[in-house]
């Protein structure tokens, strides 16, 4: 039995790592800055992890195999422990695991703690049962003021978000059900909701972040590759969550601020 | 003490008061047990309709018809929630903890037995409150285990957040007050029940493990309760504690000023000891199990109890990791996500010391030991994800994709479940007074424990990949088109698991009747449950009141007549 549990654990241990290691399910291919850092700290934790899995598996397997006591008529060791053996594993895994946590702190900080920066392409995201709507601020650079007691989804664009027309900042703003920017140039997104929780998820930008109604949340990646991405919703937020996507079109800049003059001309 | 008086109930005689409204905590125990074995097995079945749903998506099932979108959410929803409470938590705590903490403690029974009945039965009206929704008009809730506002809080926001939503609130608000008066309970008998000699120092680890997880559940499930009340008054009375100016589908909402983040916070520090709740027995089970077996006692008995002491302690200051990509604010994750590591420590040492415990042992491998080492595995397998989510900057591509639901199906799913069968196994015959079958055991072990890896191993490759949890369908994302060949492995896996669990229904129930007798100690264990009658008689002990002299985990002792001393044998092992 000892031998048919080593190799069963064996097997589950070597066949889940090959997965990983071979990786034939993988992230997608990542096209924002923010790639290289994210897959590295993924890289590093996978790698320890990996190590403490095969090991720990290992042996396991190993000692089951090892001290079947069925063959042998001797006793066990009576042994109730080993403090200095429990001090190294303590103090080791501490270190290991704090010590992972501070590799990827800067990352984070350089993904939240900041504000966007200066002439970053600005786009209001706003996830509604079971949408995207992306909005430009025009010519003028301002959002205008929205109404929720304007709203009307069946009409589309602007009217779902309920723009106030009478806002002259309104006017201006370009309402979309793609979402268009510049590549090389950070975005800067804002990211709202109107019903319930949605979750705006780029799975190659790297970029994943809650809209919550009642917040505006600013948020910032930046596109280094032209294509197009696609957009999931990433929380659960009603029977049509699973078709809650959408499209992020990256271009180059010309392209892009032709297509928003474009845009901008069909509001004229 | 009063609470050792209080205990001195007689046998009672007629049915009723025998097996229904029993003040006995063996069959109290027995009654949390049945009730988690029906549970588990509806949960199941969700499941199962879940992943057959995901790869056949139009299938026209044989009675249930075709699955709608909003009937997977149902079923997600109803998933988590029955099993998380009426498994998880009432299985291990409300069932062995009941039948077994007394009688390894050596009390009569425990300190408060009316209070005892009650909340099995209270558990019982808010398992009947929980099943109900699925019979409403609506049916069952789609705003999934976590039930974040205003999803959860808005009677328009789907099919379900009608009459569902609102028994889906009562059912779990009424789960935390029988949860309240048995960790009360388990408290006070902990403190106060235990025989002469049993010292906090001598408990076996499964008390410990009892214990703490009383003291979470006490902690735990009073903040879940108000958060239940304060979201069925926004349901229905018109507050607005997690509701902000909105709309749905256009129409106002008629709410303003509430915080749906506020909902979260309250819900994940009721949720993350919660976890916890489910797994600490399965740890204690585990450390019992595998010291028995090996014949060595346990490696490192009090690090096991320090581990999990600050397990308990460090499971209250993490709630926060959940939240990452909520928009709280990104400074509090630095604290939230170093605390969640930190608890990576103690949960290392564990699997550390079950190492110790194996290693130059003389291992039995009967079906509890079986169980038991399925348990480690499993818990270094799901713990190790762990640090990748606990990390902020991970949980950017991680979060709310199929590698989260991979990585606590692992360890608080299966694991923890692994620690219920481990307990069957290993209880079984001081409970019935008969063995289970060796044989059909073995073949549940293995087919269980491939069939499992084979379901949830895959939901990391999945999540790396992009997939989001929660979806009905993978047809809508191009991306995901690729994933569905994984899938339909997964589904088929799960098929087969789910099947294995009938060999275990039917082990057990043919056992109870028709297995061989069992003897007062077939494990040649040392706690006091082995010491007494097979099935222990009304008082537990028969009159006796046993008096503890060694420590729980004596095998192996040098010089010792047989290769294990009973915790009362007063030819007291040496202090160590």
């Amino acid at each position: 039995m000892g031998l048919v549990l080593l190799c069963v654990i064996w097997l589950i241990t070597f066949v889940s790592t090959y997965f990983f290691i071979a990786k034939t399910w993988w992230f997608p291919h990542g096209a924002s800055a923010a790639t290289a850092a994210l897959d590295h700290q993924f890289a590093v934790t996978f790698v320890l992890m990996g190590i403490i899995f095969v090991a720990a598996q290992l042996a396991l397997g190993l000692f089951v195999w090892k001290y079947s006591g069925q063959s042998s008529s001797s006793r066990a060791d009576y042994s109730h422990g080993n403090l200095k053996l429990e001090i190294i594993w303590t103090t080791l895994t501490a270190i290991l695991f704090v010590g992972l946590n501070l590799m990827g702190s800067p990352i984070w900080a350089a993904e939240r703690f900041r504000p966007a920066v200066d002439g970053a392409t600005r786009v209001e995201v706003t996830g509604m049962q079971f949408a995207w709507y992306f909005r430009y601020p025009g010519p003028d650079g301002k959002f205008g003021i929205a109404r929720p007691e304007l709203e009307d989804p069946s009409a589309g664009g602007e009217a779902a978000l309920g723009l106030d027309p009478a806002d002259p900042a309104s006017k201006d703003d370009v309402v979309t059900g793609i979402m268009e920017v510049p590549v090389n140039r950070e975005v800067e997104v804002i990211l709202r909701a109107h019903d319930v929780i949605h979750s705006f998820f780029v799975p190659s930008m790297r970029f994943k972040q809650d809209a919550v109604p009642g917040l505006a949340i600013h948020m910032h990646f930046t596109p280094t590759e032209t294509g197009d991405f696609e957009i999931a919703c990433a929380e659960l937020c009603g029977l049509g969550h699973y078709k809650m996507h959408g499209i992020l079109k990256v271009v180059s800049q010309d392209d892009f601020d032709k297509w928003l003059a474009a845009r901008e001309a069909e509001k004229q | 003490m009063v609470a050792q008086e209080s205990h001195q109930h007689a046998a009672p005689q007629g049915f009723i008061r025998k097996w229904v409204f029993s003040l006995d905590h063996k069959v109290i125990g027995l009654q949390y047990y049945f009730l988690a074995l029906t549970a588990v097995f509806v949960g199941m079945f969700l499941s199962l309709l879940m992943r057959i749903h995901l790869i056949w998506p139009t299938a026209i099932l044989p009675l249930l018809g075709e699955i709608k979108p909003e009937t997977y959410l149902s079923l997600v929803t109803m998933h988590g929630t029955i099993m998380v409470f009426f498994v998880l938590t009432t299985a291990p705590q409300g069932g062995f903890g009941n039948y077994f903490l007394p009688i390894q403690i050596g009390a009569p029974d425990m300190a408060f037995p009316v209070l005892n009945m009650l909340s099995f039965w209270t558990t019982f009206v808010a398992y009947v409150v929980m099943l109900a929704a699925f019979f409403v008009v609506g049916g069952a809730p789609l705003h999934g285990w976590t039930g974040y506002a205003p999803l959860s809080a808005l009677q328009s926001s789907g099919p379900g957040e009608g009459l569902g939503a609102d028994l889906w609130i009562i059912s779990i608000a009424v789960f935390c007050v029988a949860s309240l008066m048995g960790a009360l309970n388990f408290i006070t008998t902990t403190l106060d029940m235990r025989a002469k000699g049993m010292s906090m120092w001598r408990m076996p680890l499964t008390c410990w493990s009892w214990f703490i997880t009383a003291i979470l559940g006490l902690l735990a499930f009073g903040v879940l309760l108000s958060a239940g009340i304060l979201l069925l008054m926004d349901r229905n009375i018109g507050t607005s504690f997690f509701l902000p100016l909105g709309t749905i589908n256009g129409q106002m909402t008629g709410h303003k000023g509430g915080s749906p983040l506020l909902w979260q916070h309250l819900f994940w520090f009721f949720g993350h000891p919660e976890v916890y709740i489910a797994i600490l027995p399965g740890m204690g089970v585990a450390s019992q199990v595998l010291s028995t077996f090996s014949r060595k006692p346990i490696f490192g008995y009090k690090a096991m109890v320090y581990a999990m002491l600050s397990i308990g302690l460090l499971g209250f200051m993490v709630w926060g990791h959940h939240m990452f990509m909520s928009g709280m604010s990104p400074y509090s994750a630095f604290a939230f996500s170093i605390m969640t590591m930190a608890i990576g420590v103690p949960s290392a040492i564990k699997t550390f010391n079950w190492l110790g415990t194996l290693h130059k042992g003389r291992i039995r491998f009967q079906s509890p030991m079986l169980f038991a080492i399925g348990f480690v595995s499993l818990f270094v397998s799901g713990g190790l994800s762990g640090p990748f989510l606990a990390q902020p900057a991970l949980d950017i591509p991680l979060h709310d994709t199929a590698f989260v639901p991979g990585h606590f199906h692992l360890i608080m799913g299966v694991a923890a479940i692994f620690g219920i069968f481990a307990a069957t196994y290993y209880w079984f015959p001081k409970m019935f007074g008969r063995m289970m079958n060796e044989k059909l055991a073995r073949i549940h072990f293995f087919l269980t424990l491939i069939g499992t890896y084979c379901v949830f191993m895959p939901m990391h490759y999945l999540g790396l990949a992009g997939q989001p949890r929660r979806y009905s369908q993978l047809t809508e994302l191009q991306y995901l088109h690729p994933l569905i060949g994984l899938n339909t492995f997964m589904t088929y896996a799960a098929i087969v698991t789910v099947a294995a669990q009938l060999i275990f229904v039917s082990n057990l129930f043919w056992s109870m009747f028709k297995g061989p007798k069992a003897s007062d100690n077939p494990w040649e264990a040392t706690t006091l449950e082995w010491t007494t009658a097979t099935p222990p008689p009304h008082d537990n002990f028969g009159g006796r009141t046993p008096v503890v002299h060694n420590g729980p985990y004596e095998y192996s002792v040098p010089g010792a007549p047989r290769d294990y001393v009973m915790q009362t044998d007063p030819a007291t092992v040496a202090a160590h």
